[in-house]
């Protein structure tokens, strides 16, 4: 066995599938993170407890104060939609703190020093993520179950409703990838995440109805685009016209993968 | 003549401050190149320039004739890295970490996997190669971060001062690979802080200061223009040091360079110095606080070449073996 070729001209023909190069190696690339999640559970339980907390808060604690006048059904059916939305949002942070770590650590440089594609480390780790909302999101489901939350639609609507979740927490995914990338180390990534988050969740018709926040906030909550996801997939939950949601929840995740996905590579190819 | 590295003008700057400030070297395939410097004198960014993760400002590169800008993706397929900080993952094992590099490297699958399993055995692992690299300790780290920068085998391998923080041991089981690495046809550039490692692996090194190459020769010709040994010599005051200074000036002939109590004499001859110093103090009745005799250091380097001494502490930042070697 040796440790190193000394022919230095064939290597280059070794890959007569550079089309295909991406998605292998963000395949690798993503496995890697995955199997993070199984070897470290610390990170699974925070992205699982977090939101099973969320739900008995809101179920049990807040939730009798929302106005029954405001919203024609029961409660439990409002929040739902409105915590799987959150979960992904929150889960989300997860890339940029993944990737500011791997940033320090001095992973990348070795990444970015391999014939590997320029887009796998964050199509890896935006698969990885996609995964785990998968799993996250059918846990939810049998949260909601238990505290009361019941299928209206169908369970057709009900699968449409978790495409969209997982479709938005995708392109949140690298939203914060390009967050964590710009950082550079995971305590900065998440004092920079929270402040964009926190009113993007909570001013928002995730857990209360927009109708009852004062005039100047309904503007931005009632727009922005976790309130149009959540309005989606509240009506594919609960019944009601969906198209015009749908339809309008799907632009908002497409545009933000269209903006951020270049955005987060161009940052990966520069990052130093 | 084949150059397996070429580099041209090159310069890297981060703002006002020039990393790298017109450097230019050629590697012959097959040899050793150390990249001799403190902290922050410009080895780590001409690494990261020819690795294809730094963009040069000015000038070029090519690794075996490929541009290292314009030609990375191909440069990417002839190299391989291993940087400052173990670059592995602590969540993978020993054997899942080199099996990714392999994957990343478009190695197929098995090929890869084969790879992982040889270079573990070869680099002392594979009874940690199911342990994942969280558990592992430093030494082990940095075998697995460079075995894991060869698993495509590599023509061209970069080490950035791959034994900084190792112990002995380690140290020296790395020294030796790398020996082997170039005994199979590789040709590696090293950088390091130390003039021993440069010394022990290099055929040819370049001393680097603030961005620039103030000195390229064989390591034999470098010691050969700083004296081969250093001698030091500690009195109990001034009065004695300076006495001291001027008796040795007349009983061998060497120029003795005093700071305050202490007295340091660079000789090719050492041995000879030592003796006669040594007897002379004896006759005269003078009993030194401390005599030490060690190689020069990277600091004595810069004080032959600069004039100034690098910022590090001095002889204390020199490897331990730097004492006991001869």
């Amino acid at each position: 066995m040796s440790l190193v070729t000394t022919i230095v001209d064939a290597p280059v023909l070794r890959h007569p599938y550079r089309l295909i190069r991406p998605f292998r190696d963000s395949l690798s690339a993503g496995s890697r993170n995955l199997i993070a999640y199984w070897r470290v559970p610390s990170l699974l339980v925070f992205t699982t407890i977090q939101p099973v907390i969320f739900v008995l808060m809101f179920r049990y604690v807040f939730g009798g104060v929302v106005s029954v006048s405001l919203i024609p059904y029961p409660y439990v059916d409002f929040l739902m939609p409105g915590i799987f939305v959150q979960t992904t949002v929150f889960g989300a942070i997860g890339a940029a703190i993944g990737l500011s770590t791997d940033l320090q650590s001095g992973l990348l440089e070795r990444f970015r020093s391999l014939p590997m594609s320029r887009s796998a480390v964050l199509g890896g780790r935006t698969l990885a993520d996609l995964v785990r909302n998968v799993f996250v999101a059918a846990l939810m489901v049998g949260v909601g179950y238990a505290v009361g939350f019941r299928i209206r639609v169908g369970v057709p609507a009900l699968l449409a409703a978790m495409l969209l979740v997982l479709l938005f927490g995708y392109a949140l995914s690298w939203v914060f990838a390009a967050v964590g990338l710009m950082t550079g180390n995971p305590e900065t990534a998440q004092a920079a995440a929270f402040p964009v988050m926190a009113p993007l969740v909570f001013a928002s018709s995730a857990f209360v109805p927009v109708s009852s926040m004062p005039g100047w906030l309904q503007a931005f909550a009632a727009h922005q685009p976790v309130s149009v996801t959540v309005a989606a997939v509240r009506a594919l939950c609960v019944g009601g016209p969906t198209a015009t949601n749908v339809a309008e929840a799907v632009a908002w995740s497409l545009g933000i993968l269209a903006i951020f996905g270049p955005l987060a590579v161009l940052r990966y190819r520069r990052s130093t | 003549m084949p150059v397996a590295i070429r580099v041209e003008g090159l310069v890297k700057h981060f703002g006002e401050v020039y990393a790298v400030d017109g450097v230019d070297f050629d590697v012959a395939p097959g040899t050793v190149f150390g990249l001799l410097g403190p902290n922050g004198s410009g080895k780590t960014t001409i690494v990261r320039i020819l690795a294809t993760i730094l963009r040069p400002d000015a000038g070029r590169a090519e690794v075996l004739g490929r541009d290292v800008v314009h030609q990375a993706d191909e440069v990417r397929y002839l190299i391989g890295l291993a940087g400052q900080f173990a670059a592995i993952d602590p969540n993978l094992t020993g054997a899942e970490n080199l099996r990714l590099s392999g994957r990343l490297a478009q190695l197929p699958g098995r090929v890869a996997k084969e790879r992982a399993y040889e270079l573990l055995d070869r680099f002392q692992l594979s009874e940690a190669a199911d342990r994942t690299a969280r558990t592992y300790s430093g030494g082990m780290r940095r075998r697995l971060d460079v075995a894991a920068a060869l698993v495509q085998r590599p023509a061209v391998v970069f080490l950035d001062e791959p034994t900084t923080g190792l112990d002995l041991h380690s140290r020296n089981e790395l020294w030796e690979m790398i020996r082997e690495l170039v005994a199979e046809g590789a040709t590696v550039l090293l950088t390091t802080q130390y003039l021993e490692e440069a010394d022990r692996l290099a055929d040819r090194v370049a001393v680097m200061s603030m961005g620039k190459i103030i000195a390229a020769d064989t390591p034999a010709a470098l010691k050969a223009q700083l004296g081969n040994t250093v001698l030091e010599i500690r009195l109990k005051d001034e009065a004695e040091a300076v006495r001291v200074v001027q008796l040795l000036a007349r009983a061998t002939g060497v120029t003795a360079d005093r700071e305050e109590t202490a007295l340091r004499i660079s000789s090719p001859d050492g041995t000879r110095v030592l003796l006669e110093t040594v007897r002379s103090l004896n006759e005269n009745g003078i009993a030194p606080t401390t005599l030490t005799v060690r190689e020069p250091s990277l600091d004595d380097v810069f004080l032959s070449l600069t004039g100034q001494r690098t910022s590090a502490a001095p002889t204390e930042d020199a490897p331990e073996v730097g004492r006991a070697r001869r």
